[in-house]
């Protein structure tokens, strides 16, 4: 399928360019003079904290139309920016105590940011786990598109939190009100990581939209169980 | 004449929840007796010599309150079930925000009940004074409640026919009660210090945000959970 081998490509590129921003981050961008070496998790986690949420809220708006549309395709690339987005989170989580160990002294704080985080990633695993509990696939893209816009509408509410909690986290450097107040070279290397994690975004997301519509397929004929196991 | 039969036919709905529930009473008394329940447990499960009573309490109130939604949750659609009365419910001549609208209020009217029960108890057991604050906490728990019962009275909705029912509720509506939840217990732990009211203003405020905007979603989405 077309479909499928575009998607290997591109992912393909991202996972190259990926190695090439990393590169860059440890070889070819000044240190960060408080942090030092630490800092450099930063490339890594602030894009993939991004596209996490950012998948929430396509969940979000392609669930709002497939409401009006019933187009399986809605459904489709919603369960796909579902899955990847998970993915994202568990990056955000893994590399957030990564770096807060050297620099907080410990791996985990009952932080709003952190707390938050945790909050999406269980979005996500409940969206997963409501689309295997339900046979059918009517009711599934129905039940899964109502939980994706509940989800989509939580996200300003986990956000308005996080300003109302003390925190220990970093507040946003690059997405302020006004100029980013990070240096050149440093804000280069975390546009170009941006990039790159759009692009793996983008590719994970087209494998995983083929793979679903090569496993409906498959389901129509009668090849798999599929999602009535 | 559009909402006032929306109201009446909500009121229809509701009336007769509550009318099944008061014959039996098996809820609200398995409910209640979870309250003291989950209660008796945080008493064993803290040392009183190293956590003074008034520390944990707002704590022990909000987990108390939610286990006891999500119990009651559980129980809205599963009534429905039996003889399928869901497809007569669908087939009545009534919008289906009313049906929603319905279960809703039985919903609060129910946890209202038990949080009726448990506040004195948790007062008693942990000798917390709450008579000062008494109408401030009220406020603060109906705004509470309200918000998760709303999005878990969506959620039963769908949970009620798929497997693990009693399982997935709680899975999905939990990261949905946390951020009100959290607003709570911090508001709560205020109040039993004796702060000033102006200082939980703001988080009633968001509590109110939260119930307006999660009420008319759910409102609007319940339709889509009950589509054959």
């Amino acid at each position: 399928m077309k479909m499928l081998r575009v998607g290997r490509w591109i992912t393909a590129v991202g996972l190259v360019l990926l190695a090439g921003v990393y590169v860059r981050a440890l070889a070819f961008t000044s240190i960060e003079q408080s942090q030092g070496l630490a800092q450099k998790i930063f490339y890594l986690h602030v894009p993939a904290a991004i596209w996490a949420e950012m998948a929430m809220i396509l969940v979000g708006l392609s669930s709002v139309f497939y409401l009006f549309t019933k187009d399986p395709r809605l459904d489709r690339f919603a369960a796909s920016s579902a899955e990847v987005g998970t993915i994202f989170c568990a990056i955000v989580l893994t590399t957030g105590p990564v770096w807060g160990k050297p620099i907080w002294g410990t791996w985990w704080t009952w932080d709003a940011r952190l707390t938050f985080t945790l909050f999406l990633f269980l979005l996500y695993v409940g969206y997963l786990l409501l689309r295997s509990a339900v046979p059918d696939p009517a009711m599934r893209a129905q039940y899964a598109a109502v939980l994706g816009i509940c989800g989509m509408c939580e996200v300003p509410f986990i956000h308005l939190s996080v300003y109302m909690f003390p925190t220990l986290h970093p507040m946003p450097i690059v997405l302020q009100p006004g100029r980013p107040k990070l240096p050149g070279d440093m804000l280069t290397t975390w546009l170009l990581s941006l990039g790159v994690f759009t692009l793996l975004y983008v590719g994970f997301v087209v494998q995983r939209y083929a793979l679903s519509y090569l496993r409906e397929q498959l389901e129509a004929v009668g090849e798999v169980g599929g999602g009535h196991a | 004449m559009r909402s006032p039969k929306l109201l009446r036919h909500a009121w229809a709905v509701a009336s007769k929840d509550l009318l099944v529930e008061f014959r039996s009473r098996t809820a609200i008394l398995s409910a209640a007796v979870f309250v003291v329940l989950v209660l008796v447990v945080f008493n064993f499960g803290r040392d009183p010599t190293a956590i003074s009573n008034v520390d944990l309490a707002p704590s022990i109130l909000w987990v108390t309150f939610t286990f006891a939604a999500i119990l009651a949750l559980n129980r809205a659609f599963q009534l429905e079930l039996e003889n399928q009365a869901l497809d007569g419910l669908l087939l009545a001549p009534i919008e289906r925000s009313s049906i929603y609208l319905g279960k809703l209020i039985a919903n609060l009217v129910f946890v209202a009940g038990v949080e009726l029960i448990g506040l004195p108890l948790f007062a008693l057991f942990f000798n917390v004074p709450v008579l000062p604050y008494l109408l401030p906490l009220i406020a603060l728990i109906a705004l509470a409640t309200v918000g998760f019962v709303a999005v878990g009275t969506l959620f039963s909705a769908m949970t009620v026919r798929t497997r693990f029912a009693e399982l997935l509720l709680p899975v999905l509506l939990l990261p949905f009660m946390i951020p009100p939840l959290s607003w709570a217990v911090l508001a709560t732990g205020r109040l039993f210090a004796g702060r000033p009211l102006s200082e939980i203003a703001g988080w009633l405020n968001m509590l109110a945000v939260y119930d307006i905007v999660f009420v008319t979603l759910a409102l609007l989405l319940f339709p889509a959970t009950v589509n054959e």
